[in-house]
């Protein structure tokens, strides 16, 4: 391939494909061999660069990068005619300040390759240095390996945040002859979409650190336990996976060495709880995902009842860079305690939705309104960040200025979770999300342990009763008391977090309960049974955004006139409410 | 209507012997019939050596497995917390009002079947729903009910809908 070509990346995420991306790469291609450019001008299909810009279209030469967003198959005539006829970048569609924004900032060792490769050309990977490490670890003990990694000081990705190498060395040391190399791609957090981006934009990354973690614990079988909901990731796996084989990075004598590895996928069949290390290996054992008491650990006795590791997505897709460029260099990025980078989904009532990937110790402020652009509506306050998914909490701005560490995160009452970063404004009510994960956790409990099958249900009903406006002062002693003792006594990670939603709200936004319990109020007009759907005239604009959203005509307005909402055609939706900036709707 | 059982045998055949192959088997089996159908859980119970109950145990833990033939056309909101944040509980609402149908169940002339999903992991364009295998996202009540009748117009047209 000759340098002078100009490579077209086309982000092809699934966000990418829904708004399009298939057809504009189509229309490129076109445009090239129209005007016939083929030897100047080259379309690569790249996976998710985390920023949802659909769709995001980067021409990338020796003289540099040049970025569009927003692009629509229709749009690209246009930049066809200015860019690749007379090589001038087209000014309406490039990438603005937002987008410069999201960027820096971030320093990327997870997603390095998400956007930039062809995740379906295993030549793309290697050419940006992908199974380098192999040759370094067949010329190291596992033992060697499991050191480096240790030094680093890469915790788990998932959630729990245990030293990975430790949980190596204990399977490494365990006996029972045949072992096994399992990757917690069960991405089930709500709110949290880094390891399907991993899996589609890089599939190798995550299959280059499964044979580098089965190296050291000595497994010559790996599982990849996938959610259905993830076709596309899928996909690309096997693609990926087959194209590996060929190469000689999978199968028997891995790159000429003694080592043999392969790896089978498992797809999930939409059960949250199977993210918990016990319930994912029975249902990889084709059996209900039921999680079972710990000890024993999986790492003595796991698949099959043999020694078996499980790792993350985001912590594998780590290991590569970890070897090739030594546990130093890893350890240097991040901070006390918690070494390296993490992802973040930031999601909700954000400017920037997309993956954000910051070193270790970057405040939740820093992040926020740095990468992610502050709040998606300026005329609505930040009120309130949830993290961690159904087993975190949320957080209110007090507390905005809290680094993103293991330790400081978990003081707050929150988890780091997976990543997950929901945003919530004026508009949302923390009530109701409250009562959101709690209704998500009683849906996804297996039902074995009666602390999490009866107590959350408990929880749920006092949740539900006090967005109805029949709650008591008392519910809230009632919820504090169960909610900690569902925390002690229920059997796995999903029962022992779930109440977090519940406690952390009661803890940062008491006044929003007392609302709804004491003046039968919900301040963020979201909890319907307490909403009058009138028009509050002090603070309405007459904007007629509301007239114009309401989709069955209940609303009368005028130019210059107030809005009145006739309750007897209200169908109660709540699109007028949604689109009021002025919280005039009550 | 009578069921072609011999594809179920054609699957069985393709995981004998294999461990841990029940999931992977059933979801086959869904994929076929799009449903697991009563008398394919039979045979597979025989087959196997276990007992039907084990089987219907798996097959109404895990959400993706239905017992009954669904719609045509797989309408999924996703109910992950952006999506909630962002209104996806008042688009669940607008279809099961539109349908006629709570979530779990499917339109009398069988074109559309209502789910809600957990996550569906494309947070940044919440809310999401997914027809079939694309992605709608960005979603207002006025913009879901032009995809609705988009849908609904094509099966008019294709004499499926009344």
């Amino acid at each position: 391939m000759s340098d002078k070509i100009t490579k077209i990346l086309i982000c092809m995420g699934t966000s990418g494909i829904s708004a399009g991306a298939e057809k504009v790469a189509e229309n490129f291609k076109k445009e090239i061999s129209g005007r016939k450019l083929s030897d100047k001008f080259e379309v690569v299909r790249v996976g998710d660069r985390g920023l949802f810009r659909d769709v995001l279209v980067d021409f990338v030469s020796d003289s540099g990068r040049i970025t569009y967003e927003y692009v629509k198959p229709e749009n690209v005539a246009k930049i066809a005619e200015s860019h690749l006829a007379k090589g001038e970048p087209f000014k309406d569609l490039l990438a603005g300040e937002d987008y410069k924004k999201f960027f820096e900032g971030q320093t990327r060792i997870v997603l390095s390759n998400c956007g930039e490769i062809d995740p379906e050309n295993i030549e793309d990977y290697i050419n940006a240095g992908g199974y380098a490490s192999l040759d370094k670890i067949f010329a190291a003990t596992p033992k060697e390996i499991i050191k480096e990694v240790k030094d680093s000081g890469l915790k788990g990705r998932g959630g729990a945040g245990f030293l990975t190498g430790l949980k190596w060395e204990f399977c490494h040391n365990a006996s029972g002859g045949e072992k096994y190399m399992v990757c917690n791609a069960d991405e089930g957090d709500p709110g949290a979409f880094m390891d399907r981006s991993v899996l589609e934009g890089d599939p190798h990354s995550v299959i280059e650190g499964m044979i580098i973690a089965g190296y050291a614990i000595g497994a010559e079988n790996g599982y990849i336990y996938c959610r259905a909901e993830y076709p596309l990731a899928i996909k690309r796996l096997n693609t990926a996976m087959a194209q590996a084989r060929e190469k000689g990075f999978l199968g028997k004598n891995i790159s000429g060495s003694k080592f043999s590895f392969d790896i089978t996928i498992k797809e999930g069949a939409g059960a949250f709880v199977c993210g918990e290390e016990t319930a994912l290996l029975a249902s990889i054992e084709g059996r209900r995902g039921m999680p079972v008491p710990r000890p024993p650990f999986p790492a003595q006795k796991g698949l099959w009842g043999k020694p078996t590791t499980i790792n993350n997505v985001e912590t594998l897709a780590n290991l590569s860079q970890i070897i090739v460029k030594g546990a130093a260099w890893y350890s240097a990025i991040g901070c006390e305690g918690s070494a390296g980078t993490k992802v973040f989904a930031l999601a909700g009532k954000i400017k920037n939705t997309g993956l954000v990937e910051v070193p270790m110790g970057t405040t939740i402020r820093e992040l926020l309104f740095g990468p992610g652009g502050g709040m998606l509506n300026r005329m609505l306050k930040f009120k309130g960040v949830q993290l961690g998914g159904p087993s975190g909490g949320c957080l209110p701005e007090s507390l905005l200025d809290t680094p993103i560490d293991y330790d400081s995160i978990t003081k707050t009452g929150a988890i780091m979770g997976s990543g997950g970063m929901v945003v919530m404004d004026a508009r949302t009510c923390m009530v109701d999300v409250a009562k959101f994960f709690i209704n998500f956790t009683v849906a996804e409990s297996c039902g074995k342990c009666v602390p999490c099958r009866v107590g959350l249900k408990r929880m749920l009903e006092v949740m539900e009763s006090i967005t109805e406006g029949k709650g008591k002062e008392e519910d809230l002693d009632f919820l504090r008391e169960l909610g900690s003792s569902i925390k002690d006594t229920a059997l796995c990670g999903l029962g022992n977090t779930a109440p977090n939603p519940v406690l952390t709200t009661i803890r940062y936004f008491l006044d929003e309960y007392l609302s709804h319990i004491n003046e039968k109020k919900c301040p963020a007009v979201v909890c319907t049974d307490l909403i009058k759907f009138e028009v509050v005239n002090d603070k309405c604009v007459k904007c007629g955004k509301c007239f114009k959203a309401c989709p069955v005509d209940a609303i009368e307005w005028k130019k210059k006139e107030f809005a009145k909402i006739d309750k007897d055609k209200c169908t109660k939706c709540k699109s007028c409410i949604n689109v009021c900036d002025f919280m005039a709707i009550r | 209507m009578k069921i072609d059982l011999s594809k179920t045998k054609e699957i069985l055949e393709r995981y004998k012997g294999k461990k841990g192959a029940l999931i992977p088997l059933l979801q086959n089996v869904q994929a076929t019939y799009g449903y697991v159908p009563g008398e394919a859980v039979d045979i597979i119970a025989k087959e196997l050596s276990i007992y039907p109950v084990t089987i219907y145990g798996v097959l109404t833990f895990y959400t993706q497995f239905c017992l009954t033939p669904r719609g045509k056309h797989i309408i999924k909101v996703c109910q992950g917390t952006a999506c909630h944040v962002m209104g996806g509980k008042d688009i669940l609402d607008y279809l099961s009002e539109e349908l006629g149908i709570k979530d779990g169940e499917t339109t009398k002339d069988g074109v559309f079947s209502l789910e809600r999903a957990a996550c569906l992991g494309c947070c940044g364009m919440a809310p999401v729903i997914t027809i079939d295998d694309e992605f709608h996202g960005w979603l207002t009540i006025t913009k879901i009910g032009e995809v609705l009748n988009r849908y609904k117009r094509q099966a008019l047209e294709a004499g499926e809908a009344k």
